[in-house]
């Protein structure tokens, strides 16, 4: 972290006094919180062991949390996998030198980085009950799955435009140069280097759509939150506690993703003459955001 | 198509729109606010204060939405009484500001820590020289500066904020995506017209602001 010495000099006796006075000051309202709030817990008489026993339970893993997270997995597997494949589509597509097919590209990224994604897992579900004979868990995974590709594939997309747009101009010029055409030298000289420099905010993308599986919660898809309130709601009901279970598999498996990210950004660094970085924009919500702007 | 408008004009959709413009205006000022404090905590020169932050937001950014949003209606108003209103209605409206708010918060905090980096270090070195400590350096002379070059990240945390709002649904608000969900069930024949509809909708709201954002940050960019 070095540009925390932005903001401050290195400290005379004064400032470190004051620092140390501050850090203490901190801490203790910190940790007040945090008593506070577990007292708040325990006057609800949330933290009797009995509640927790259920979350420590080998039958409450086997039947609600390892189900759950298997489904948020294997909906996270495939829209990892085909939003790759939509993205690249589209992202060369809005690279493509046909005007028409750059244009329609365009329509299609920009359509679905604006919509919500639970608007189309929701009417992703209605849509295929009524036109489709696919029906039960396979409705509802595809649901989830359809409109993860469709928000994250127009996101990937952007970063493949992105990461092609990053790459110095030479790059193109030597290709030409040599004779390629623009398709050519888009295909074997500019998304090559490109995918290797968005290959660290690909991954910190995945962490986005791992946390967007929790929407299928919503259309009752049985993923990870979903079993772990359908676990909280029996008595001794240890709902607090089964969520905060949940939320804290998500938050680790989320954790060593991004951890990830950084990994691949160090480790491939130097292999490309585009930039290669561990979040693309802040590394949003049900998100990242974006649109309007785009690549810019 | 005017059989369509018809189906349409049963049904309120202005009004369900508004409910998630009003979701996003609560919990964008909200989550500004506690991101603005959690970015001048991740910046201070106190540990304690920047390890509260820090945690704060890889927590926060790493848990979805929807189980933040759930766990508002189910665990902070039935267990912890955490209570807003006695209105049903009411209470879970604004149990879903605060979940939102919660939420956007860590990525207010991102946001504008990266306009801080927008800002040379000769600025804050200068404020130090005529002698001014953190907090007041920070209120004069970083923080101004850095919120105008943070426009870009936080115009589109905003917009992933008005996209989010529709996560309310986990607990029953009625807004725009509840509606959806009711007309495409009662109006089958009308079940792609309707998603195109709410969709374009989306799109009609949030492309200006992604443009607005675009032009702003530019207009407003500190020149250097």
């Amino acid at each position: 972290m070095s540009r925390q010495t932005v903001l401050f000099d290195a400290p005379g006796p004064r400032a470190r006094r004051n620092v140390r006075v501050g850090n203490w000051v901190g801490a203790v309202v910190v940790i007040g919180i945090a008593v506070f709030v577990l007292v708040q817990m325990n006057a609800a008489g949330q933290l009797r062991p009995e509640l927790w026993a259920v979350v420590v339970d080998p039958d409450s893993w086997r039947y609600n949390f390892l189900p759950g997270l298997q489904n948020t997995l294997v909906a996270a597997a495939y829209a990892i996998v085909t939003s790759v494949v939509f993205g690249l589509l589209f992202g060369v597509g809005r690279l493509a030198a046909n005007r028409a097919l750059r244009w329609f590209s365009g329509v299609v990224v920009e359509f679905f980085r604006a919509v919500p994604v639970l608007v189309m897992m929701v009417a992703g579900y209605q849509i295929l009950g009524r036109f489709t004979a696919v029906s039960g868990t396979a409705q509802l995974l595809l649901s989830v799955v359809i409109a993860l590709t469709l928000y994250n594939g127009a996101v990937i997309a952007e970063l493949v435009r992105s990461g092609v747009h990053g790459l110095p101009k030479g790059q193109r010029e030597a290709g030409l140069a040599i004779g390629m055409t623009r398709g050519q030298s888009i295909r074997s000289i500019e998304l090559p280097q490109a995918l290797i420099a968005m290959l660290p905010s690909l991954v910190s993308q995945f962490v986005v759509i791992l946390k967007d599986t929790a929407l299928g919660y919503i259309i009752v898809y049985p993923e990870l939150l979903r079993s772990a309130r359908l676990l909280g709601s029996g008595a001794p009901f240890a709902i607090l506690q089964s969520l905060f279970v949940a939320a804290l598999i998500f938050i680790v498996l989320n954790y060593l993703l991004s951890k990830v990210a950084e990994l691949v950004a160090r480790k491939v660094g130097g292999r490309t003459s585009g930039k290669a970085r561990a979040n693309p924009a802040p590394p949003n919500a049900v998100t990242v955001p974006a649109v309007g702007g785009g690549g810019r | 198509m005017s059989e369509f408008l018809a189906v349409l004009s049963n049904y309120d959709l202005v009004g369900a729109y508004w409910l998630n413009i009003q979701l996003t205006f609560f919990a964008a000022v909200a989550s500004l606010v506690i991101g603005t404090i959690l970015a001048l905590m991740r910046i201070s020169p106190i540990p304690s204060l920047q390890f509260a932050g820090t945690t704060y937001v890889n927590l926060i950014r790493n848990t979805p939405l929807t189980i933040i949003v759930v766990f508002a209606a189910l665990v902070l108003w039935p267990v912890l009484g955490v209570e807003f209103s006695t209105d049903f209605a009411t209470n879970f409206f604004w149990l879903a500001v605060l979940a939102l708010s919660v939420y956007h918060a860590s990525f207010m905090c991102e946001a504008l820590r990266s306009g801080v980096n927008t800002v040379p270090a000769g600025q804050a070195e200068a404020a130090r020289a005529i002698g001014l400590p953190f907090l007041p350096a920070a209120r004069l002379i970083i923080l101004p500066q850095a919120f105008r070059g943070a426009i870009a990240p936080l115009g589109n945390t905003l917009i992933a904020l008005i996209k989010n709002s529709t996560v309310a649904a986990a607990i029953s608000v009625p807004e725009i995506s509840i509606l959806m969900k009711e007309m495409m069930e009662n109006e089958g024949n009308y079940v792609i017209p309707i998603f195109l509809t709410v969709a374009v909708g989306f799109v009609i709201i949030v492309v200006p602001i992604g443009l607005a954002v675009t032009y702003l940050s530019q207009r407003l960019a500190v020149s250097r």
